[in-house]
């Protein structure tokens, strides 16, 4: 199957997942259920990541800023920028891409595989409904919160960077993250985290869904959509970035 | 009744179904026999609506599949129970919840109604205390047993099963049969039944087809079967010894 097929087969899922719900009361189990396995059970991961990640951050612009003509404080408003422009909703969308991409295509692959998506069709039940829109409505609504918990962490660890290593002072940084702050980075941040979100929730879900084969190939499916959804989060990071900010 | 009427279906080039015409009635028990790569399982899905066939149709009771609405086909399903090689039960839900489901779905039950129901259902497999288990926890008889729970809780019209044997002890095999033939009297539903065992097949098969090479070869019931000169047949019914034996003594027996 050529590309553009694939392209084709993935919006033709789409029409089908974007249905009414058959049962909502089910759809409201459903969509906690996933917001714990697609968002809280990935909070961890982030805070860890978010936390050292902003601290490495402060560390390497603190020592490669080493001019006494540029100012220290600068360091606080560089590691800002880095975190809430790129750092917090794309790298953390690509690690999420990973860690839920990964889980998601599993899961649906082996449904698929297992003949359980058959006995949701049989019972008369739209399974790309119920099994996807819950998973791209806790991501789309979670995912922004994540990535705002993962700004103020990224930041926070620069900070705490500063206080442990004494590369620059806390006041610095402090007036550094505070100074010409935009809140339009904010909106283009989020905007950024909700359009890759989706994709984290519907392109492993491509590849779990029309998975073929047994075990080996839900295993080959689920590198695949980590690979190609990190690809798309990429390219709809340059894409969104020049339409944004450009 | 399904009456099915000169159904095709192909994958590419491969002609897997070549038109296949039969009839199920009501309170019967049917099998669909044949080798591996004859076309018995493409048939049931066929039946299903999880294949579309590119000719032929397939009326239940009347209700030609192939002209039905959306809503209407998804009407139909909900009369269908199916029992899958694998058990295909949800693996995050527990017995309780697997079986509940399709109640959950499209009936306005209270909890208390359903689990009163699933309870029922639980009980006519004879499967008692694995309300809270989870598929992982049970042996692959119980997992059957469970699938069928779970095929009959609508009461269904039809019941459809692919290999319900498959991967069990004779003994255990031997209750799922019962238990499927028993069902089937009892709510009075047309079963078809996708098997190798010859011995279910011995056992329950009221009607039985033979399929070989995407054609219906040969159908009748399962004393039919003992005396039967088919070749395809005894070909593929008594290649085994003990087979061979059982029909010779039949066949002495009702000379």
């Amino acid at each position: 199957m050529n590309y553009i097929e694939h392209v084709g087969k993935y919006f033709i899922m789409l029409k089908q997942v974007f249905r009414k719900p058959q049962k909502w009361s089910v759809f409201k189990e459903m969509l906690f259920r996933e917001v714990e396995d697609l968002g809280l059970k990935s909070l961890g991961i982030i805070m860890f990541i978010s936390f050292f990640v902003g601290g490495v951050v402060a560390i390497q612009t603190a020592l490669n800023v080493d001019s006494p003509f540029i100012p220290k404080y600068l360091i606080g408003f560089a590691t800002k920028r880095g975190i809430i422009l790129e750092f917090a909703p794309t790298f953390m969308s690509i690690i999420l891409a990973g860690k839920v991409g990964s889980y998601i295509t599993s899961s649906i692959g082996t449904m698929r595989v297992t003949e359980q998506i058959d006995a949701l069709e049989v019972m008369g039940i739209n399974s790309l409904n119920y099994l996807v829109l819950p998973k791209i409505i806790a991501a789309l609504f979670f995912y922004p919160l994540l990535v705002m918990l993962s700004i103020f962490l990224g930041i926070f660890g620069g900070y705490c960077a500063g206080l442990l290593t004494d590369l620059f002072f806390s006041e610095d940084f402090i007036y550094g993250i505070q100074l010409d702050f935009n809140p339009y980075f904010l909106k283009y941040a989020l905007t950024k985290t909700v359009v890759f979100a989706f994709a984290i929730a519907t392109i492993p879900a491509y590849h779990g869904y029309y998975v073929k084969g047994g075990s080996l190939e839900v295993g080959r499916a689920s590198t695949m959509a980590v690979v190609w959804t990190s690809i798309v989060i990429i390219l709809l990071n340059y894409f969104l970035t020049q339409m944004l900010l450009g | 009744m399904i009456k099915v009427t000169d159904l095709h279906k192909s994958f590419g080039e491969a002609k897997v179904l070549k038109g296949v015409s039969t009839t199920f009635e009501k309170g019967k028990t049917n099998m669909i026999i044949g080798q591996s790569g004859s076309g018995k399982t493409v048939f049931l899905k066929c039946l299903l609506g999880l294949h579309v066939p590119e000719q032929g149709i397939i009326e239940f009771d009347g209700r030609k599949h192939t002209e039905l609405t959306i809503k209407s086909r998804r009407q139909l399903r909900k009369e269908m129970g199916m029992v899958f090689q694998g058990g295909a039960l949800f693996d995050s839900l527990t017995v309780e919840e697997n079986i509940m489901f399709p109640l959950k779905m499209f009936t306005r039950q209270i909890r208390s109604e359903m689990l009163d129901r699933v309870n029922f259902v639980l009980d006519r497999v004879n499967l008692q205390n694995a309300n809270k288990k989870f598929p992982a926890e049970l042996s692959g008889g119980m997992q059957k047993r469970v699938a069928i729970a779970r095929a009959i809780v609508m009461n269904p019209k039809y019941l459809f099963c692919d290999e319900p044997n498959s991967g069990l002890d004779p003994q255990t095999a031997t209750i799922i049969d019962n238990l499927i033939q028993e069902i089937t009297e009892e709510y009075n539903i047309i079963t078809i039944i996708n098997s190798h065992d010859m011995n279910s097949v011995m056992e329950i098969g009221e009607k039985i087809i033979f399929l070989k090479d995407g054609v219906k070869a040969w159908e009748g019931s399962n004393k039919e079967m003992f005396k039967t000169e088919n070749e395809a047949v005894v070909e593929f019914v008594y290649s085994s010894n003990l087979f061979r034996k059982v029909r010779e003594a039949y066949l002495n027996e009702t000379k």
